[in-house]
C-alpha cells in the first residue's frame, strides 16, 4: 500500500530550535485530554482504562487461583469466591476484552489505515469513552459495595430471584458499557464506508480493517440484544414481572437463548479484531503480503454470520430440544472452517519471507498456535457426545482461555508493542519484550493446559472445594499462573519506563507497509499532512521501506 | 472415588466408552492439527529468518490450496459431527425397561426417591447391570446431574422434568455433582453414586424398605380429594386417569398432548394450562400445595393406575376447597 507522499510526511527534518508538532504536545493540561475529540488521543484514555480494569479483573483471578491450591476453602468464605470469579468474569469480557483492541488499536490506527484525519463522528468516538467509564464506574461501585455472585452469566432463576447481591447496579453498568461498543461499531463501519483515502479500494483495505468491519457489524446487531436482556432480568427482579423465574409464570431458558444470542457472537467480537492484528503482524514481520488475501477478509464476515446461528451450543445439556442441539452442533463444527482457513494463510504467508523475531512477531506466532489449540478444542465442545461429559467443566474453562487469553490478549499485546513506536514516538526495550512474550506464552500453558485434563476428569468450574485427587493439576495451574502474573506486569514497568527513557522510533522501525507508518510517529494531530493516495494492493513493500531499518 | 490421582477418569457406565471413543477422536485431530501448525511455523520461522533486508517475493495465494485446506477440515468435521451425533442419541434415549429413579435438586443437596419408597440425601444406591432412568426437577434454582464416571450431564430446572439415564458396568462409589452453579454451596453439593451387585441392592432396598412411591402417592390422591373429580364413574367431573400414562390425550381447540411426567406434573400444578376436550377448567392450581416430591409420588402412583383400579369415591368427601362450582348451562 505504498503511495504518493510530501517528503516533510516521511522524513521529519530534525527542528534545533522548537520539537515538532505533533498530537502529544500539541496541547497540554487536564482539559486537553478530556475534551478532546483526537481518535489517538481517546485511544490512550482507553489504554488507560483497560489497563486499569485489566489489573482488577487480573488481582480477582490472582485471588481465585490461591485459593485453589487446595481442595479445602481456606482463604476467603464461599461467597467472596463466587464473587470473585463473578467480578473477574464480568470484567475481563465487558471491559477489558470487548472493547481492548478496538477501543485502544482500533481507535488509534483505523484512520490511519484508511489516510483519514479522524473518525467519521469524532465527538460520538469521546462519548463512548466517557460512556464506558460510566459503566466502569457503576460496576466498581457495585463490587466495592458488597460485589454480586451470578457468575459473569446471570443465569435465571437464580440472578433474578435468589441473588442477595448487587445484580442490579452491575447488570446496569454491563448495559451501560454496551452502548459504548454500539457506538464505537458504528462510527467504525461509517468511517470504512465513507472516508477511505483515494484509491483505497475495499480489497486494498489491510486485514485488520476487514476483521474491524465484521466485527462491527456483530456489536451492531448483538449488543441491542443484550441490553434487551438485561432490562428483563431488572423487570424480574424489581417489580416481580414473570419472565423468567418458573416460579411466577416464566421460563428460565429464555434468559438463556437471549443471552448466549449475544455472548456467543460476543466471543467472534473479542477474537475477530485479534485476528486482524495477527494478520498485521504476521506481514509486518515477514515482510510479504498476506497470503490468501481474499479468504482472510471473507472468512472474517463468514464468522460474523455463522457467529450467529451457534449460540446454543451452550445449552446442549440445558434441556433444549435434541433436534435444536443437532443443528447447532453442525453450523458448530461448520464455523471451524473459516478460522482453519486463517490460520493455514497465516502459516503460509511465512513461506519464503523474511522473518524477524521481534517482540510483536512472537505474540503473532504465539497467538496462531493457541488459537489453533482453543479452536480445536472448540470441536470437543461442538460434538454433542462429549460436550454432554465437558460442559461447566474445567475443561470449557481452559477452553476459552486459550480463545481469549491466548488469542485475544496476545495479539492485543502484539499489537499494542507493534503500534507502540507509532503512539509514544518511542521504542520499547526489545529484550524485555522478548522475554515478557515468552514468560507469558509458557505461563500460560501451564495455567490452563492442565485445566483441560482437570476438566475431562470432571471438575466442575465455580467450585471453591474440590476433592482430593484434582489438586495435583490445581497446583500446576496456579503455579502457571503466577508466572503468567509476572509476564504481564514486566511490560507495565517498561513500556512506562520507555515513555520516559526509551530512543526515539523514527516514523516506520518495522519497514513496515500501511499508511499508519507512512507519517511521522507520534503523528500529527491531523495523521498526514497532505490526504495520502493509495496506488497498490496492500502490503506492497518496497525497497525504501526496508531501508527505514537500515 | 479413591482419592488417587488418575489422569483419566473411570470408565463405569456402557456410554462411557462410546463417548471416550469420540473424545480420543477429537484429541487425535487436535493433536494433528496443532503438530501440523507449530511445526509448520518453527520450520518457516527458521529457514526464511532474515538474513539481509533483500525483500521477499510476493505471493499472492493458491487457489488449490485454499480448496485443500477447507475441504478436508470439512470432510473430518463432517465425520466427527456424524459420529459424536449418533453416540448422542445413545445417551439421551433411555431403554424400556429402565429401572426409574426420581431426583429433587435443592439448594444444596440432591434427594432421591426410588419407586419402591427408598429415599436418600445425596447418595444414590443403583445396581449394576441395569439402565437405571432419573426424573429430575428443582425446587429452587437451576442445578445440574453430574457423574464423571458415567459421562453424564442433564440440567436440573425448576418447573419441568428433565431425564437422564445410565447402566452402569462397575460397583464402587463414583462422584456426584453439581454443576451449574447454584449459589452460596455449590461447590458443596456434591454426592456418590453407590453401584452395588444386583443382590446386595436387593438387600440394601429391603433394609429401606417404606411404602412404595406409588403406595405414598394413592395416599395423598385420596387426602387431596383428587378422587372426588376424578372419579371414573357417571359423575366425575375430570377426565379418568386409568392407563393414562404415556397416552395420547386430546386437548381443546383440537390440540393434542402425550401424558408423559411433564404433562401430568404440569396438570397438577397449573391443569389450565391443558384443558382436556370436554372438561370444564375447573380444577383448582396446586402449585404451592404439593412439594416437588408430592408430585413425584403422585405421578408415580398414576403411573401405576390401571383399569378399574381408581379408588371408589366416599359420598361424604367434600370437593377440594379451591374448587368453584361451574356456571350452570343456560
Amino acid at each position: 500500500m505504498s503511495t504518493v507522499l510530501t517528503p516533510e510526511a516521511a522524513e521529519p527534518k530534525p527542528d534545533a530550535v522548537r520539537p515538532r508538532e505533533h498530537y502529544l504536545n500539541v496541547r497540554f493540561g487536564i482539559a486537553s485530554w478530556l475534551l478532546t475529540v483526537d481518535h489517538k488521543r481517546i485511544a490512550i484514555l482507553y489504554v488507560v482504562g483497560i489497563t486499569l480494569m485489566f489489573f482488577v479483573g487480573g488481582a480477582a483471578a490472582t485471588i481465585v487461583r490461591v485459593e485453589l491450591m487446595t481442595p479445602a476453602g481456606d482463604l476467603v468464605s464461599r461467597d467472596d469466591y463466587n464473587k470473585l470469579f463473578t467480578a473477574h468474569g464480568i470484567i475481563m469480557v465487558f471491559f477489558y476484552l470487548i472493547p481492548a483492541i478496538p477501543a485502544v488499536l482500533g481507535n488509534f490506527v483505523l484512520p490511519m489505515m484508511l489516510g483519514a484525519r479522524d473518525l467519521a463522528f469524532p465527538k460520538l468516538n469521546l462519548l463512548s469513552w466517557y460512556i464506558y467509564v460510566a459503566g466502569g464506574v457503576f460496576t466498581i461501585v457495585a463490587l466495592l459495595a458488597g460485589g454480586i455472585d451470578t457468575g459473569w452469566t446471570f443465569y435465571t432463576p437464580y440472578s433474578s430471584a435468589d441473588s442477595h447481591t448487587h445484580v442490579i447496579v452491575t447488570a446496569l453498568g454491563i448495559l451501560i458499557v454496551g452502548f459504548s461498543s454500539i457506538l464505537t461499531g458504528l462510527n467504525f463501519v461509517v468511517t470504512i464506508h465513507t472516508m477511505r483515502a483515494p484509491g483505497l479500494t475495499w480489497f486494498r483495505l489491510p486485514l485488520f480493517v476487514w476483521s474491524s468491519y465484521a466485527t462491527s457489524l456483530i456489536i451492531l446487531l448483538g449488543t441491542p440484544v443484550l441490553a434487551i436482556t438485561v432490562v428483563l432480568l431488572a423487570v424480574e427482579r424489581i417489580w416481580g414481572v414473570g419472565i423468567f423465574d418458573p416460579a411466577i409464570g416464566g421460563d428460565p431458558l429464555l434468559f438463556q437463548h437471549l443471552f448466549w444470542f449475544y455472548s456467543h457472537p460476543a466471543v467472534y467480537i473479542m477474537v475477530l479484531p485479534a485476528m486482524g492484528v495477527v494478520s498485521e503482524l504476521v506481514a509486518a514481520f515477514s515482510r510479504k503480503n498476506v497470503f490468501g488475501y481474499h479468504f482472510i477478509a471473507f472468512a472474517s464476515i463468514a464468522i460474523a454470520v455463522l457467529g450467529f446461528l451457534v449460540w446454543g451450543h451452550h445449552m446442549f445439556v440445558a434441556g433444549i430440544s435434541p433436534y435444536a442441539s443437532l443443528i447447532f452442533s453442525l453450523i458448530s463444527f461448520l464455523v471451524a472452517i473459516p478460522s482453519a482457513i486463517k490460520v493455514f494463510n497465516w502459516t503460509a504467508t511465512l513461506y519464503q519471507g523474511s522473518v524477524s523475531w521481534q517482540t510483536p512477531m512472537l505474540y503473532a506466532l504465539g497467538f496462531i498456535g493457541l488459537f489453533t489449540i482453543g479452536g480445536l478444542t472448540g470441536l470437543f465442545l461442538a460434538a454433542l457426545a462429549v460436550d454432554l461429559h465437558v460442559s461447566d467443566t474445567y475443561f470449557i474453562v481452559a477452553h476459552f482461555h486459550y480463545i481469549m487469553v491466548g488469542g485475544t490478549v496476545m495479539a492485543y499485546m502484539g499489537g499494542l508493542h507493534y503500534w507502540w513506536p507509532k503512539m509514544t514516538g518511542k521504542m520499547y526495550p526489545e529484550w524485555w519484550g522478548r522475554f515478557s512474550a515468552i514468560l507469558i506464552f509458557f505461563g500460560f500453558n501451564l495455567t490452563f493446559f492442565p485445566q483441560f485434563v482437570l476438566g475431562y476428569q470432571g471438575m466442575p468450574r465455580r467450585y471453591h472445594e474440590y476433592v482430593a485427587e484434582f489438586q495435583i493439576l490445581n497446583v500446576m495451574s496456579t503455579a502457571g499462573a503466577s508466572i503468567l502474573a509476572v509476564g504481564y506486569v514486566v511490560p507495565l514497568i517498561y513500556l512506562l519506563w520507555s515513555l520516559g527513557y526509551a530512543k526515539d522510533a523514527g516514523p516506520n522501525p518495522w519497514g513496515a507497509t500501511g499508511l499508519e507508518w507512512q507519517t511521522p510517529s507520534p503523528p500529527p494531530t491531523d495523521n498526514f499532512a497532505k490526504t495520502p493516495v493509495v496506488v497498490n494492493p496492500p502490503y506492497t513493500f518496497t525497497a525504501k521501506e526496508a531501508e527505514v531499518v537500515g | 472415588m479413591e482419592a488417587d490421582f488418575e489422569l483419566f477418569p473411570a470408565q463405569a457406565s456402557t456410554i462411557a466408552p462410546l463417548v471416550d471413543g469420540v473424545f480420543w477422536e477429537l484429541t487425535a485431530v487436535t493433536a494433528f492439527f496443532t503438530v501440523l501448525i507449530a511445526v509448520m511455523i518453527m520450520v518457516f520461522a527458521i529457514k526464511y529468518r532474515r538474513r539481509s533486508q533483500e525483500l521477499p517475493r510476493r505471493i499472492e495465494g493458491s487457489l488449490r490450496l485454499e480448496l485443500f485446506w477447507t475441504i478436508v477440515p470439512l470432510v473430518i468435521v463432517m465425520y466427527l459431527f456424524y459420529h459424536s451425533t449418533s453416540v448422542y442419541f445413545t445417551m439421551i434415549t433411555p431403554p424400556a425397561d429402565a429401572m426409574d429413579v426420581y431426583v429433587v435438586g435443592r439448594q444444596w443437596m440432591w434427594a432421591m426417591q426410588h419407586t419402591g419408597g427408598q429415599r436418600e440425601i445425596n447418595t444414590l444406591h443403583v445396581p449394576v447391570g441395569r439402565p437405571v432412568k432419573l426424573t429430575m426437577t428443582s425446587q429452587d434454582v437451576i442445578h445440574s446431574f453430574f457423574v464423571p464416571a458415567f459421562r453424564i450431564k442433564q440440567d436440573v430446572l425448576p418447573g419441568r422434568y428433565t431425564t437422564l439415564w445410565f447402566q452402569a458396568t462397575r460397583t464402587g462409589k463414583f462422584h456426584l455433582f453439581c454443576t451449574e452453579y447454584c449459589g452460596t454451596n455449590h461447590s458443596t453439593m456434591r454426592g456418590t453414586v453407590h453401584v452395588m451387585e444386583p443382590r446386595d441392592f436387593e438387600l440394601w432396598q429391603e433394609s429401606q424398605a417404606d411404602g412404595s412411591l406409588a403406595a405414598e402417592g394413592r395416599k395423598l390422591f385420596l387426602k387431596l380429594q383428587c378422587v372426588v373429580c376424578h372419579s371414573a364413574d357417571a359423575r366425575a367431573r375430570g377426565p379418568v386417569l386409568e392407563e393414562l400414562y404415556r397416552k395420547d390425550v386430546p386437548l381443546e381447540a383440537g390440540l393434542r398432548a402425550t401424558a408423559d411426567d411433564n404433562y401430568l406434573r404440569e396438570s397438577i400444578l397449573n391443569p389450565r394450562a391443558k384443558i382436556v376436550a370436554g372438561y370444564q377448567p375447573i380444577m383448582p392450581p396446586y402449585e404451592g400445595e404439593v412439594t416437588e416430591e408430592q408430585v413425584i409420588q403422585l405421578v408415580a402412583y398414576l403411573k401405576t393406575l390401571g383399569r378399574g383400579q381408581t379408588p371408589l369415591r366416599v359420598e361424604a368427601t367434600q370437593p377440594p376447597a379451591a374448587y368453584r362450582a361451574p356456571e350452570p348451562p343456560k
